[in-house]
């Protein structure tokens, strides 16, 4: 494989990952909003005393942003500066 | 109290212009300080461009009145996040040098591309100019007694002394300091007032609904049209990504890794602060209870305050009011600054004197640019006075994800893009943002009182955005472009290396 193929590889590899994590951003999102939007009653249910269901989930909603920008960032500076760094010696 | 704390912040911000100031010596130090920012600082000033009064004051002061209601902003404000880290932030340092703009006509012709970017831009920064002055005049109004346009007076010139002189490094530490101070102030108010619930936030919100019912705990009012949330979260989503002030930022670190090492930061910082809103909103409910903050202020914009006041007394309420003035100061002079560079970057330099200025000429009228701004800031802020400015935020984020972030994404992904659709999609976003705002229920029945809306939805993003998206795409389609087209391998190339 020669360098050029490998970086558009590379680009491929770049933007389906940011693609899919920002699919499963909109999804988890939108999913808090919609249950906001059509089930009230579900999201005024209390777990334990004091923590509804909405509480939870909007928590986890922050939660899911964090997780999901750990993925992106563990990827890129593991695999992707390794590669970007190898290729620019041989370009 | 609260005078000595407010004088401490701006000798202390001032102390920093001044350093700064010896350092911006051309117009690469005035927009981007230099490029040298790390990633914590940058992080840092990203959380502070980002945190403004309307979330510490405004959310805390939705959830003390509403409950869950006002943590729907919360969570709507941080999910932006993700999508600039994936999708814009090293692509923008790699591909652009000052403003978003450079990234749009990077491959497509210069003049088209950049005035309608600047169109954008412009209406995006000076409806976010309005919300923030309105609300600083009136904290300052009911915090000191001091007149009205006065504090908006105070504000506009504080904030003109950091970016005239200082640039963005000035802007930069500004945000960090204020971030600093926004992130320890917030926490430490939660720690007190968890402190009276055996730390427990539980126990807080069990407090909340014994005290005032359970539906506090879930979702009531505030969305009552499922449309209405879908659209208000699109354009929360989308905005940040659209927002000149927070794009400009990624200009001011090194490299790629620096800018994805930010938004980290940033994320984190932002995150922690808006799980704190969660704390101090249904704290104040408690502590200092509904009546009580409604009295203060309708919309419930004191709750914070009036809360550091319950637990710690005057000094705390003196330090906690000091620190939301620093937000204000912080944000408008972010705000300023990115405007600045799209009058003299983007309009002056590449448009007027189609990219041959000097270091100097660029210097000049990037500060005559800020002045200008500055003074329209001030007339901004005395002209809105005692108008309920609430919803423009909300529209600033709307026109940002309509006219800025499509055009912007497109350019760096997609090789059939040309200069007609960039300009095409960045127009109709702003108009269309701008029109269906006008015909909202918001404008038609809260602002001019009239009987019923023609648009039904109170936020545009749902109908502006998806048709800034389809204009781009007929326009590519009909009007093909094929140098713009050649020349997208150089895009694909420095997205990856930068040169």
């Amino acid at each position: 494989m020669n360098h050029l193929d490998e970086l558009k590889a590379l680009d491929g590899a770049r933007w389906r990952i940011a693609i899919w994590l920002t699919v499963a951003m909109m999804v988890v999102y939108f999913a808090f909003i919609l249950l906001v939007a059509y089930d009230k009653p579900l999201l005024t249910q209390v777990v334990v005393p004091g923590l509804s269901l909405g509480i939870l989930f909007g928590a986890l909603v922050i939660v899911a942003a964090w997780l999901f920008i750990w993925i992106y960032v563990r990827w890129a500076n593991q695999h992707y500066d390794a590669k970007i760094e190898a290729l620019k010696g041989r370009m | 109290m609260t005078i000595a704390f407010f004088f401490i912040f701006i000798l202390f911000s001032l102390g920093i212009t001044y350093v700064a100031a010896r350092r911006t010596r051309d117009a690469e130090h005035f927009y981007t300080a230099g490029g040298q920012v790390t990633g914590l600082q940058n992080g840092l000033a990203l959380a502070g461009d980002y945190m403004s009064a309307a979330s510490f004051l405004g959310i805390a002061g939705l959830v003390s009145l509403s409950g869950f209601d006002g943590l729907i902003y919360s969570i709507g404000f941080l999910v932006g996040w993700p999508v600039v880290m994936f999708l814009i932030a090293e692509p923008l340092r790699n591909l652009g040098k000052y403003t978003f703009a450079d990234v749009v006509a990077f491959r497509l012709r210069q003049a088209p591309v950049r005035v309608a970017a600047a169109i954008g831009s412009l209406a995006v920064v000076s409806f976010y100019l309005i919300a923030q002055m309105v609300g600083a005049g009136n904290l300052i109004h009911l915090l000191f007694g001091l007149q009205y346009e006065y504090a908006v007076a105070i504000v506009g010139v504080v904030m003109l002394a950091y970016v005239l002189f200082g640039g963005m490094m000035a802007t930069t530490w500004v945000q960090i300091v204020k971030a600093v101070l926004l992130l320890s102030g917030a926490f430490l108010l939660a720690v007190i007032t968890l402190a009276k619930f055996g730390f427990n936030p539980l126990a807080l919100f069990r407090a909340a609904s014994d005290q005032y019912g359970i539906a506090v705990l879930g979702p009531g009012r505030l969305v009552s049209n499922p449309l209405d949330a879908m659209s208000l979260g699109l354009a929360l989503m989308l905005g940040t990504a659209g927002l000149p002030h927070i794009l400009m930022r990624f200009y001011t670190v090194p490299n790629a890794r620096t800018a994805r090492t930010s938004v980290s930061y940033a994320t984190a910082f932002i995150g922690f602060f808006y799980l704190l809103t969660f704390i101090l909103g249904f704290g104040a409910m408690v502590l200092v209870g509904q009546p009580a903050i409604r009295a203060m202020d309708a919309g419930g914009n004191m709750a914070a305050p009036l809360l550091a006041q319950t637990v710690g007394g005057d000094a705390f309420l003196g330090f906690i009011s000091a620190v939301a003035f620093a937000t204000i100061l912080a944000v408008v002079a972010g705000l300023t600054l990115a405007g600045a560079a799209t009058l003299s970057h983007d309009l002056w330099v590449n448009v007027v004197r189609h990219g041959a200025a000097s270091d100097v000429e660029q210097l000049r009228v990037a500060r005559g640019s800020t002045v200008l701004l500055g003074a329209l800031a001030i007339g901004l802020g005395i002209a809105f006075k005692g108008q309920n400015v609430a919803y423009m935020v909300g529209l600033a984020f709307a026109i940002a994800a309509s006219a800025n972030f499509p055009a912007l994404v497109l350019s760096i992904f997609w090789r059939k893009f040309t200069t007609r659709a960039a300009q095409m999609s960045m127009l109709v976003g702003t108009a269309s943002a701008l029109l269906l705002i006008y015909l909202s229920p918001t404008i038609q029945i809260d602002v001019l009182k009239n009987g019923s809306a023609w648009f039904p939805l109170r936020n545009p993003g749902l109908v502006s955005i998806p048709l800034s998206f389809v204009v781009a795409f007929v326009v590519s389609w009909l009007w093909p472009e094929p140098e713009a087209e050649a020349r997208f391998s150089e895009v694909e190339r420095r997205v990856h290396f930068s040169k």
